[in-house]
């Protein structure tokens, strides 16, 4: 009885792994094949990543992608924090709970409508004062930024509320003033917050094809609009080589991330072992 | 209030200075907190004086940490005045108090080594480098920690982190420490041994403590007077004696320790005795005020100050009743025996187990017929 669940347990994680990695194998494997045509088999090559290298507007798209990314996340992060912090620390005040959803409802809002509305927010302004005069960098990184910034408030709020209130205090009763509280102790303690958030914004840029399609003008193309519209005129082995170097490059990212956490594990063993260590 | 202790006088031969003339340290004046309806601490009055080792004691949602809270300026009153020193303290926030806290938790920052949490509040004073580094190693040896001054707050047990608390918090030499069940964390031996190092190092320095805590073994040990606290309100105020053996009424006696508790009526008053008629007899019980003939009043009695033998007690005393052993409670050192009257009525009767038994059983069994009397000095007459 017990050897057969576990049997068929094996089963559904080898199935479910195939599914998760079969296409993603696939994908590289081709990124390296002579052929021009995606589905024919030409021989082993790198002929694909040297095309990949002299296209420039590539270059452009992972580069605007990439500032992007960094603007968005680092004003998400701290527009994310503020608002975490306003809604933990400020106590009960008018509309808190009102507030509150509000502020996560971009993490549920479908992403055609967020979108959309941010394209006719952006037409209007233009309208009205005549800015920005021409969609692309400034608009997409605004949009990014909207629901970016909820995705953070709600790690900060988690984070917060795990803390409690009583190193602050204990700080302000050390005779810490305010500004003291916050530089010395609450943004230290909440760095690792700032961290994921700021990492969860960054990716969610570099993610985002919906929203960043809607909000685009001409001849700006982040990365995922880039692949999409070439994609669109039929499979292409470049774009194959392209993802491969995303894949390596994430790949890299959660492993360095999966080292730091290891690290941290055995530190407080460490800790725990020192803790228990009897007096000298 | 029914019972006064018998002196009036109470000398104390080591206890802190209450000389009248000198103003107490903390004076809290009717002082209010109200979370929306609920009220947690209820028009509350006290005086501490300097030097003093005062506990708040009672139980979960009592007010007591509500109180504390307030005198170290993290939650104003509603109304009233606290006093520290002189000063009023209702425009003071936390970081301008001369008080200082020792949380529950202990509340050390995880981000810094014992060292710099020691630092932290002088570095706000802002001492000079040396001054710091000197007040540091003088408090590390006060709390026999000066081999751990760079390991951070996860690398220290239990004890030593709450000793790293106490450091921080006494290093910068308040006029008032407040502590905040400051041995709740630790396990039974290691409290035991800690409510002795805690008793010294305040002797030693000197400063004020304010200890709230829900133990009332901590608070019997630890202080030179307790208050009971009960729904946000004082119920009793006094020493630990005064409290264990003069409880003003059911709610203490009960609360601190055990009694048996009887309902009665006074059918006879002399100068010092009255004679009470209970549910399970007529009995004398020694007193210093005046209570009136007929009038309706509580008489309780410790378990540990009843006295059971299976013999007759050679010299009759008048209050002296027979009952049957229903039940043994052994704890090794005391025995706790419910013995049960004819009326029906269960006593709780504590005896010490003063001789080893030869043959593994006890003098006194299941069963057994026995007398049990005591003191007529040792019922206490309580109010309500």
């Amino acid at each position: 009885m017990h050897g057969e669940r576990s049997r068929f347990l094996s089963i559904m994680l080898f199935v479910g792994f195939t599914f998760l990695y079969v296409p993603i194998i696939l994908l590289i494997i081709y990124s390296f094949n002579y052929s021009k045509l995606v589905p024919v088999w030409g021989g082993w090559s790198t002929r694909w990543y040297g095309v990949l290298f002299e296209s420039p507007d590539v270059w452009d798209a992972v580069l605007l992608s990439l500032k992007i990314a960094v603007v968005n996340a680092t004003f998400a992060t701290i527009l994310g924090t503020l608002a975490g912090l306003a809604m933990v620390r400020f106590g009960r005040f008018r509309g808190r709970t009102l507030f509150g959803g509000m502020l996560v409802a971009p993490l549920v809002m479908p992403e055609v409508i967020t979108g959309l509305s941010l394209l006719v927010f952006f037409i209007s302004l233009k309208q009205l004062f005549g800015w920005p005069t021409e969609r692309g960098f400034t608009t997409i990184t605004i949009a990014h930024i909207t629901f970016s910034l909820a995705y953070v408030a709600v790690i900060i709020q988690a984070r917060l509320t795990g803390m409690g209130n009583n190193l602050e205090e204990a700080a302000a009763d050390l005779g810490a003033k305010p500004f003291k509280v916050m530089t010395k102790i609450t943004i230290p303690m909440l760095a690792p917050g700032l961290l994921s958030g700021w990492l969860l914004a960054f990716t969610l840029s570099l993610d985002d094809l919906v929203i960043a399609s809607f909000v685009t003008g001409p001849g700006s193309n982040t990365l995922p609009i880039l692949i999409f519209s070439r994609i669109r005129l039929g499979l292409r082995p470049d774009i194959n080589a392209l993802a491969t170097i995303i894949i390596l490059f994430v790949a890299v990212l959660v492993a360095i991330a999966a080292v730091i956490l290891f690290r941290q594990q055995k530190r407080d063993l460490l800790d725990q072992k020192m803790a228990r260590m009897p007096e000298v | 209030m029914v019972n006064k202790p018998p002196a009036p006088e109470q000398s104390k031969e080591q206890g802190p200075s209450q000389d009248a003339d000198q103003e107490p340290l903390l004076q809290i004046r009717a002082v209010i907190k109200k979370f929306g309806d609920f009220t947690a601490v209820n028009d509350v009055n006290l005086d501490i004086h300097k030097g003093e080792l005062f506990c708040l004691l009672g139980g979960s949602g009592c007010g007591k940490t509500t109180l504390l809270r307030m005198l170290a300026g993290f939650e104003a009153p509603s109304s009233g005045k606290i006093i520290i020193d002189g000063k009023d303290m209702s425009d003071v926030p936390p970081y301008e108090r001369p008080t200082n806290m020792m949380f529950q938790n202990y509340a050390l920052f995880p981000h810094m080594s014992v060292e710099k949490n020691i630092s932290f509040g002088l570095q706000q004073d802002g001492f000079s480098k040396s001054e710091i580094s000197d007040r540091i190693d003088d408090i590390l040896r006060l709390v026999e920690l000066r081999d751990y001054k760079k390991r951070r707050p996860q690398q220290l047990s239990g004890g030593q982190r709450q000793r790293v608390a106490l450091a921080r918090a006494l290093v910068k030499e308040p006029k008032l420490l407040l502590l905040d069940e400051p041995l709740g964390a630790l396990d039974k031996k290691l409290r035991e041994q800690t409510q002795f190092e805690l008793m010294n190092i305040q002797d030693k320095v000197g400063v004020t403590f304010v200890v709230v805590t829900h133990d009332q073994e901590e608070a019997m040990t630890l202080s030179t007077r307790i208050a009971v606290m009960d729904k946000g309100k004082f119920v009793q105020i006094g020493t630990p004696t005064e409290i264990y053996e003069f409880p003003e009424n059911r709610f203490i006696a009960d609360f601190i320790g055990s009694a048996n508790i009887f309902e009665g009526k006074v059918i006879e008053t002399s100068v010092n005795h009255l004679r009470i008629k209970t549910e399970i007899g007529d009995f004398d019980v020694e007193h210093n005020i005046e209570v009136s003939k007929g009038s309706h009043v509580y008489i309780g009695l410790r378990p540990e100050k009843i006295h059971l033998s299976k013999q007759a007690p050679e010299k009759k005393t008048e209050n002296q009743t027979l009952g049957v052993i229903d039940d043994i409670g052994y704890l090794g050192n005391t025995s706790r025996y419910k013995v049960r009257l004819e009326s029906g009525r269960i006593i709780d009767v504590t005896a010490p187990n003063q001789v080893r038994p030869k043959n593994r059983t006890h003098h006194i069994t299941w069963e057994d017929n026995v007398y049990i009397h005591w003191d007529a000095s040792s019922s206490m007459l309580l109010n309500k």
